[in-house]
């Protein structure tokens, strides 16, 4: 009824370009975007942002930037896990100030990055590292490219392991975020508070998802996306194949490094590299990618509502309205996901996006049938 | 030596043809021990419908192919404006102002049918990452004016309707279109076409035609074409290259061609006796 383009006249190239071309999707965004802002944080507790919306959040942003990279320039990535412990380990390190070391004597010590440049660095080194891992993809492609991503992984989860300078030589090899402000207000450390916490990651998730949104509609986006449907049309029309691969690399890997950066210093705290950031991180966010589907910003954030908030709701249901043992439906839980998982993708191979894009195509038309 | 001509001809209908754009100069091309091209040697003048006709597996692809950068031939050379064209990647020719279609259309296929007109402005799009992130002020603004070129480009093929279909979706003979455009988008100095007409009723060769030489027209656009139809190729061209078994038979005006006992033979067969 209201869902319509009939009667929105557009009158310049910049009206047509816009994110949300149709008005009643335009104040929905907007809808969204004050519930998340202003209302939210006044109502949520501990248990709500712990189990919910922080995973959500920082789950989200990793599957924007894994997606660009698979679902916009279809180059297949296996090291998210590994991406996002660059992240990690960056933002701990500039947040707790880098010593450098030459033949074993200190240097000069950088002072500490305040919490929000700290993120945003462990963004930026993280964007080199993948700049650096994706070099092979000029080489290899498909599944092969998936194996040598797969070398990252592992290899990035080793060195933060073994190389105790990125832990700052703490005996448990485990790294902690200390507290740290913005404007009096705890961030992280446990001290931060629920609201502060979310809305520190919230701003990013916003940013991210404007940015990708902008860098994707742009010639950057047109690049990934050629070089995704025909690699050789592509060349041919003008692109550079090193430059767009390693933009796409290195913008994903910016994303995935915020993400692991906020997943260690807001969300956990405290974090071993091997247990926080294994292969499963890598899978997880795959998965959040596949199921909500690539090549859309939107997917990615169903893709991560999905697999955050699906185990949520069934331990709930099972333990807390069908009072079942917590082992049984821990065990259950994992079966459900799964089976969901595979009936959800037999259905709809295209994703959580797709299902939204039938949905609205049928609502631009209701109630009539043509 | 360097045969860049200034002076042109005029064609039979009263076009005027300028110096020569493009030359190839003894081009040989080799698959391991196939020879795919022996030593071809054809220019290619600013404002001419060039075409390049022969029979199955003479070679005329892989001459394209040498042309848009995609081969590098073992031997001879290429000439573009009037210089030597050192060996590049088929990207930087794209930048040059050289731009091509396919034989097996080579669509974006995910992508809408602006989007993939919008891909040919990519030689024309210089903001960097970070203004398009934001996308205020030069990013905006370049969108908007590629926007516009590629909006005449699509009022000119005829596909204002299909504008934002997915490419996926579009059957067989306006995908060529779409193509079409997308190579047009670039704004080419040279546009090298592969079998344009490849698998199309009369009534879409027309099409196609009127829209080959309306570029040629309107846009001064040199055009290079791959064609089997020899109606279509009689009527469009100016200056015929002939070519079988990778060796040229043949160059000229259609009607020379036409009465050219050797491209006769090679259409024809001859009988051995």
């Amino acid at each position: 009824m209201f869902y319509r383009e009939a009667g929105d006249f557009k009158t310049s190239y910049v009206d047509d370009n816009q994110t949300f071309p149709i008005k009643f999707d335009r104040y929905r965004y907007y809808a969204v975007l004050f519930v998340a802002f202003a209302i939210i944080p006044f109502v949520i507790n501990d248990y709500w942002v712990n189990a919910v919306f922080m995973p959500f959040l920082i789950y989200s942003i990793a599957a924007i930037g894994l997606n660009i990279l698979i679902g916009y320039c279809g180059q297949v990535s296996l090291g998210t896990g590994g991406f996002m412990a660059v992240g990690a380990y960056a933002c701990y390190k500039f947040m707790t100030g880098i010593d450098i070391w030459w033949g074993g004597e200190l240097l000069f010590r950088l002072p500490e990055f305040n919490i929000f440049f700290s993120v945003l660095m462990g963004g930026l080194t993280t964007a080199l590292v993948g700049v650096l891992f994706g070099l092979p993809s000029l080489r290899i492609k498909g599944f092969y490219l998936a194996v040598a991503t797969l070398a990252a992984q592992f290899f990035l989860v080793w060195v933060f392991n073994r190389v105790s300078w990125f832990y700052n030589y703490s005996a448990s090899g485990q790294i902690s975020a200390p507290e740290h402000h913005i404007a009096g207000v705890a961030i992280t450390g446990p001290n931060a508070d629920a609201w502060a916490m979310y809305l520190f990651c919230l701003v990013f998730v916003a940013a991210s998802a404007i940015v990708a949104r902008n860098l994707t509609r742009g010639s950057f986006g047109r690049k990934w996306m050629a070089i995704r449907d025909m690699d050789i049309a592509a060349e041919i029309i003008g692109v550079d194949p090193l430059r767009a691969k390693l933009s796409a690399f290195a913008v994903s890997s910016f994303f995935v490094g915020i993400s692991g950066a906020l997943f260690f210093a807001v969300y956990l705290g405290a974090v071993e590299v091997g247990e926080a950031f294994g292969i499963q991180k890598s899978f997880l966010v795959l998965f959040m990618v596949i199921i909500g589907g690539l090549g859309s910003i939107f997917g990615s954030f169903a893709g991560a509502a999905f697999l955050v908030l699906l185990p949520v709701f069934l331990k709930n249901t099972l333990v807390g309205a069908l009072g079942w043992p917590t082992d049984l439906a821990a065990h259950l839980e994992f079966m459900i996901v799964g089976a969901l998982i595979i009936i959800f993708l037999i259905a709809e191979p295209h994703g959580l996006a797709q299902l939204w894009r039938v949905t609205k195509e049928k609502l631009r038309l209701w109630p009539f049938p043509h | 030596m360097n045969q860049m001509s200034t002076e042109g001809y005029t064609t039979a209908d009263g076009r005027k043809i300028g110096g020569v754009m493009m030359e190839m100069k003894n081009i040989t091309l080799r698959f391991g021990g196939v020879k795919a091209i022996t030593d071809i040697s054809f220019d290619i003048r600013e404002g001419e419908i060039r075409a390049i006709i022969g029979p199955n597996g003479a070679g005329k692809s892989s001459m394209l192919n040498v042309i848009s950068g995609f081969y590098v031939p073992q031997e001879g050379e290429v000439w573009f404006r009037g210089a030597k064209r050192p060996p590049m990647k088929p990207y930087q020719v794209a930048q040059q102002g050289i731009a091509r279609t396919f034989q097996n259309i080579a669509l974006f296929e995910g992508m809408s049918v602006l989007d993939n007109v919008m891909t040919g402005r990519l030689t024309h799009m210089k903001s960097g990452m970070l203004e398009q992130a934001i996308w205020k002020g030069k990013a905006e603004r370049e969108e908007v004016e590629n926007r516009e070129v590629v909006e005449k480009i699509i009022d000119f093929l005829e596909i204002q309707a299909i504008r934002k279909t997915p490419v996926a979706r579009l059957p067989y003979g306006l995908k060529k279109r779409v193509e079409l455009a997308r190579a047009l988008a670039a704004e080419p100095k040279l546009l090298l076409l592969d079998e344009p007409m490849a698998g199309m009723n009369v009534e879409e060769k027309e099409d196609m035609s009127r829209f080959i030489l309306d570029v040629n027209d309107e846009f001064g656009t040199t055009i290079a074409l791959i064609e089997h139809d020899m109606g279509v190729v009689m009527d469009l061209s100016d200056r015929v290259v002939v070519m079988d078994y990778g060796k040229k038979i043949g160059d000229g005006t259609p009607d020379e061609v036409r009465s050219n006992q050797a491209v006769i033979d090679a259409y024809l067969g001859v009988a051995h006796d």
